[in-house]
């Protein structure tokens, strides 16, 4: 049970926004995280604290292939971050590196920067603390669970050699 | 079963007889890159797991181009992770700076990817290759790495968005206009998790260099991958390039597409993304009174010979606008060679351009003309979105080599038959 703070922002929110590419130079989680969603809210990086969830529109992620998005994201707390939809390559550099991320347009609409929700990535449900509103996202193919549940794609294909041999 | 040339070239990838749009498939890849950004963090994660040796030497690409030649310390740092990397693991595809090209115009020019192929790249432009009627996907780093280990890569078959596209184009009109009008159309997120298809007798018509430039930015439209049935025009480049021998794939008759969408083109007016976002295209007539700082022609979309051709036929015996800046920068080194053998560098330099070494760099807000607060660039690039090539409040507007050559003389976004 993943429980937090909404952070929202809106549609199409491409990598570049997320972490700029002057800061490209660098790659360990810990500096990536100073920088995060820069160019988005300049104040994210600083007021973010350990747990809370990025809650955007349509399209997150799009652009650029940099893990260093999710790296960020993750580097600075982020539990989960909630969109309508996720652009592909963002989808699957989450998944493989893991970043908890589900889709669901409903709650996007309804939520709202501070309000304070819980998530059970599990049931993939989502609660609304103030109004007890639940909201449920389709669960992952069970492809994916697998590999969220390895743990990310390196220990996948490291239990996968394993199981092999 | 009736397929589409991107089910095919997957299935024969897989032990699989055929394989169906959103079915999960590990598959058996051709050629896997990456470049100074993306290889760092690859290689992190691969020596962490263990592994000693890459699968196969010869399938992997690592190549500086992004911030290189290198722009900092820390850059520089990044580029020696990769290239002891390289040496440890006899990678047989490293490209240092001086045979370095901007990875999608350098790959297909070395004879590395043929029709048929399966090709991930740890870079969003990697569906360029696409174009050379190959699979061709973006990735990211971690994919990268586990690749590197076991030659294979995960993913959901892309169901296929077919495009047809009719008429003859007028002058000054080429593929560049032809993607951004797509874009346009569709949205930033109108191809997700899709295959492009770009079919159709206006396509058939078009140099290889523009295919490219088509299937480079079908990522701007959300698409997993973007492809060109072999024909050809694909089969000369490839026998002029490649060692390799093609496969060649066609979509059958009957194959099932998520959509179809049939333009004609032959009243298509020259197209300008307009900041922030590539959808958001419209006629070049739309943004005549927009005042430029800089302009710059290059990058794995436009920094192909043919590009740099039209750009010094407009700019021949003319003059870049006061206080504006215009970058020229050849893809590749043998692009970089040939220019300068027809004569083309004369040109750039008279009319008071600067011609860069390879790189990525403007492009992506890396190095070599990175825009201050307020200023406004003019781009045969890929992506306008906010702070792309610089200060935030910076703007970037996309067009084709021709259109940007045409703006650097007159200091305003410009069509080219007005110079």
């Amino acid at each position: 049970m993943i429980k937090g703070r909404v952070w929202k922002f809106g549609d199409d929110i491409n990598t570049d926004l997320i972490i700029p590419a002057r800061y490209l130079n660098m790659h360990t989680p810990e500096e990536l995280a100073q920088h995060c969603m820069e160019d988005a809210d300049p104040g994210f990086a600083k007021n973010v604290r350990p747990g809370d969830i990025i809650v955007a529109g349509k399209n997150f992620g799009c652009g650029s292939s940099r893990e260093h998005a999710p790296i960020s994201i993750k580097g600075a707390g982020v539990a989960l971050v909630i969109a309508a939809s996720f652009a592909r390559i963002f989808f699957r550099n989450s998944l493989n590196m893991g970043l908890p991320l589900l889709e669901c347009d409903k709650a996007v609409e309804d939520l709202r920067t501070g309000d304070e929700i819980e998530a059970d990535l599990e049931r993939g449900s989502i609660i609304d603390k103030k109004t007890g509103k639940v909201y449920h996202t389709q669960p992952y193919p069970d492809f994916m669970k697998e590999l969220i549940g390895a743990g990310g794609l390196m220990n996948w294909i490291k239990v996968r050699r394993e199981h092999k041999r | 079963m009736p397929h589409t040339i991107t089910e095919k070239i997957l299935a024969a990838h897989t032990d699989k007889k055929e394989v169906e749009p959103k079915e999960f498939i590990l598959a058996r890849v051709d050629l896997a890159f990456a470049n100074d950004i993306t290889a760092p963090i690859a290689i992190h994660e691969f020596r962490k797991s263990g592994a000693k040796s890459v699968f196969d030497a010869s399938k992997i690409a690592l190549i500086p181009d992004h911030f290189t030649p290198s722009k900092d310390i820390r850059s520089a740092e990044h580029c020696r992770v990769m290239r002891d990397f390289a040496r440890e693991t006899r990678i047989e595809n490293y490209f240092e700076v001086g045979e370095m090209g901007i990875e999608h115009a350098l790959l297909p020019e070395k004879g590395l990817i043929v029709s048929g192929d399966l090709v991930i790249g740890a870079d969003s432009h990697t569906c360029t290759h696409g174009a050379l009627g190959a699979f061709a996907m973006g990735v990211g780093s971690t994919d990268l790495a586990a690749c590197m280990v076991t030659g294979e890569v995960w993913l959901d078959v892309p169901a296929s968005i077919k495009f047809v596209y009719k008429g003859k184009l007028k002058k000054w009109v080429c593929g560049k206009d032809i993607i951004l009008f797509t874009i346009g159309k569709v949205g930033v997120d109108g191809a997700a998790y899709h295959a492009m298809e770009f079919t159709g007798e206006a396509i058939e018509r078009l140099p290889m260099d523009e295919r490219f430039t088509i299937c480079n930015m079908a990522v701007e439209a959300g698409a997993t991958s973007g492809i060109i049935a072999p024909d050809k025009i694909t089969e000369g480049y490839i026998r002029k390039h490649s060692k390799r021998k093609p496969v060649i794939y066609k979509s059958d008759a009957g194959a099932k597409y998520a959509a179809t969408y049939e333009y004609d083109l032959s009243k298509l007016e020259p197209q300008i993304a307009f900041p922030s976002l590539p959808d958001n295209a419209k006629d070049v007539g739309k943004a005549s009174n927009v005042n430029i700082d800089q302009v710059v022609i290059g990058s794995c979309t436009n920094g192909r010979l043919s590009d740099l051709e039209i750009a010094a036929k407009i700019l021949r015996g003319k003059k870049v606008y006061p206080y504006v800046r215009c970058i020229i920068i050849p893809a590749t080194q043998e692009i970089y060679k040939e220019a300068m053998k027809r004569g083309l560098f004369d040109i750039f330099i008279k009319a008071g351009a600067v011609v860069s070494t390879p790189t990525c760099g403007p492009c992506l807000g890396g190095h070599m003309g990175i825009l201050a607060k307020g200023e406004k660039a003019i781009a045969t690039t890929n992506r306008n979105f906010v702070g792309r090539m610089g200060h935030p409040e910076s703007e970037v507007y996309l067009a084709s080599p021709a259109v940007c050559a045409a703006s650097a003389i007159l200091g305003r976004i410009a069509h080219p038959a007005e110079v």
